[in-house]
């Protein structure tokens, strides 16, 4: 099988190029300034000390403050909406569901810009509010349209994975509860919630990750002057030019995601030892 | 069932409140794609001189251009690598395998601005002129890991004496590869492929740092036009939306249609 084993190395080669190095240009130019003309780089920190300015950490606060209560939203709502899905008949189901997807693959800037012209001072809303003789209210350019938009895109990515988990869901359990003596609601919070927890978690990787990180929400809800950590790389990189500086602000957006990703995976591991615990217990 | 309290009212409305609210925007959207006047609030009555002037801009349509190429030859290239790749995987030994699905699954964890970068250095280090080419380039690059993900779940399933026995009756290497190996995993090739092409006609972020040169494609146009009310985005992403729920409805109608025929086969 030497052969096909063979097939993977013209694929290793194009991997470094295109993954490895640019990996390892975006940690050069984080800890690198412009030298001179005889050493064109210089090592330095000051990218990553800059960073600790007020200005620079109120941007970072605020985005994940803004991807935090995007997700609690969408947990909220897409629990029961996942809840509900997987309790209906299978083709329903399978109808519902698409329905959810499809506007996942409809082009995000496409779904967003959508709003605009539905939350502006002379917009549908507020149109609507002042032809009832109610009085306007500003809502572009806000956080509210922000977390709004955030909530729209994303909260696909919650149903889904809440629902994937619960249609998977061993009914024999939840009527082993039922005939141990348990009502619906303690079923609920003892069986069933437990068990869809995992789901749970993979949706807010997926929810608060790309909230992190996204520019094009905030540009287009929040306006111009409004910065969230993606903006500011945007801006680094595109406007200003401070490559050093964007690549450093980048990295400290990869370590803060990783991070996060490893508490929610050891929280995963810990909700799997204690459902398997508990199936144990049950028989 | 799984329930709390039955309620017969709750559940239609909650899926209904959250199905109307991911679909009313982009309805409306399309509505005033078809208004006379250049209000998006407004209704003027009906008239299509949006979309006549959709096919007049030259920007779009260069733009309409480049996302269909970039998406075509990029889901080409990328499936064609991809497969190859994933099959050589599948035999090779597992450190090889664990350190390449690692490095191959950076793409995919890392935010998608944080790549985009990654491209931009990539490029201005070997001072690549940035333009139509890098941004093919970083779309091949950044679908090839998942064409990779897609299709090493079916080679799992593949019996590994299949290829072996073709080769002992006496087919060469390529012939036991195009006609036993891939004919048994082309569901994930041709998932693999969908993704591919999905993620690129999409894409924005890698696209907006990795061009240069005046190159856009569709989503770069609406990032750069969206500042202002401009009705033609509307018609654009009208024919847009059409055509991405006829391509769903399709992929997911045609399996089912098939399962059922062979249902009745049964």
């Amino acid at each position: 099988m030497r052969t096909f084993s063979n097939l993977v190395k013209p694929y290793i080669a194009w991997m470094s190029v295109f993954i490895v190095v640019p990996m390892l240009l975006i940690i050069l130019y984080a800890f690198t300034t412009v030298g001179n003309e005889v050493l064109p780089f210089k090592f330095t920190l000051d990218n990553f000390i800059k960073f600790f300015d007020p200005v620079f950490l109120r941007v970072l606060g605020k985005s994940l403050q803004v991807a935090l209560i995007t997700t609690v939203i969408s947990i909220l709502i897409g629990y029961p909406v996942a809840y509900f899905i997987a309790n209906v008949k299978e083709n329903i189901q399978t109808l519902l569901i698409l329905l959810v997807t499809i506007p996942m693959w409809i082009n995000m800037l496409v779904r967003t810009y959508a709003w605009i012209s539905i939350l502006s001072d002379n917009g549908l809303i507020n149109s609507f509010l002042s032809k009832i003789g109610l009085p306007t209210v500003t809502m572009m350019y806000t956080d509210f349209a922000v977390v709004l938009g955030m909530v729209y895109n994303f909260l696909p990515f919650m149903i889904l994975s809440i629902y994937t988990v619960l249609a998977k869901l061993d009914k024999a359990l939840i009527a082993a509860s039922y005939d141990l003596g348990a009502n619906r609601i303690q079923t609920f919070i003892k069986v069933v919630f437990p068990l869809s927890l995992p789901g749970v978690i993979s949706g807010i990787t997926l929810v608060f990750l790309p909230a992190v990180s996204t520019f094009v929400i905030p540009k287009f809800l929040g306006g111009g002057n409004y910065m969230l950590i993606g903006n500011l790389i945007e801006t680094q990189f595109i406007t200003v030019g401070e490559w050093n500086f964007g690549s450093a602000i980048s990295l400290i957006m990869a370590m803060i995601i990783m991070i996060s990703m490893v508490i929610t995976k050891k929280f995963d591991k810990n909700v799997e030892e204690n459902n398997s615990s508990g199936g144990g217990r049950l028989w | 069932m799984v329930g709390i309290k039955k309620s017969r009212w709750l559940p239609v409305v909650v899926v209904g409140t959250i199905l109307l609210f991911f679909y009313l925007p982009i309805l409306i959207l399309m509505i005033f794609s078809f208004n006379d006047s250049r209000s998006l609030t407004v209704w003027a009555g009906f008239s299509t001189q949006w979309y006549t002037q959709l096919f007049r801009s030259r920007d779009m349509m260069e733009a309409v251009m480049t996302s269909v190429s970039v998406a075509l030859i990029s889901t080409l290239i990328s499936t064609f690598v991809g497969t190859l790749a994933a099959i050589g995987l599948s035999k090779s030994r597992k450190v090889v395998k664990e350190v390449v699905l690692q490095v191959n699954s950076l793409p995919i964890l890392n935010p998608e601005i944080v790549t985009a970068i990654g491209f931009m250095l990539l490029f201005s280090a070997f001072t690549i002129q940035r333009g139509y080419t890098t941004m093919l380039l970083a779309h091949i690059a950044f679908s090839i890991p998942y064409v990779i993900l897609s299709i090493l779940p079916k080679l799992r399933l593949l019996d590994p004496n299949l290829a072996e026995a073709a080769l002992d009756l006496g087919a060469t290497p390529w012939q036991a590869l195009i006609k036993v190996i891939v004919p048994q995993i082309l569901p994930g090739i041709v998932s693999g492929a969908l993704i591919a092409f999905t993620m690129s006609f999409d894409d924005f972020v890698i696209s907006y740092f990795v061009t240069g040169n005046g190159v856009k494609n569709i989503s770069i146009l609406v990032y750069t036009m969206s500042r202002r009310i401009n009705p033609t985005i509307n018609a654009l992403s009208t024919i847009l939306v059409a055509i991405i729920t006829i391509a769903l409805v399709l992929i997911n109608v045609l399996p089912m249609m098939k399962k059922k025929e062979k249902v009745s086969y049964e």
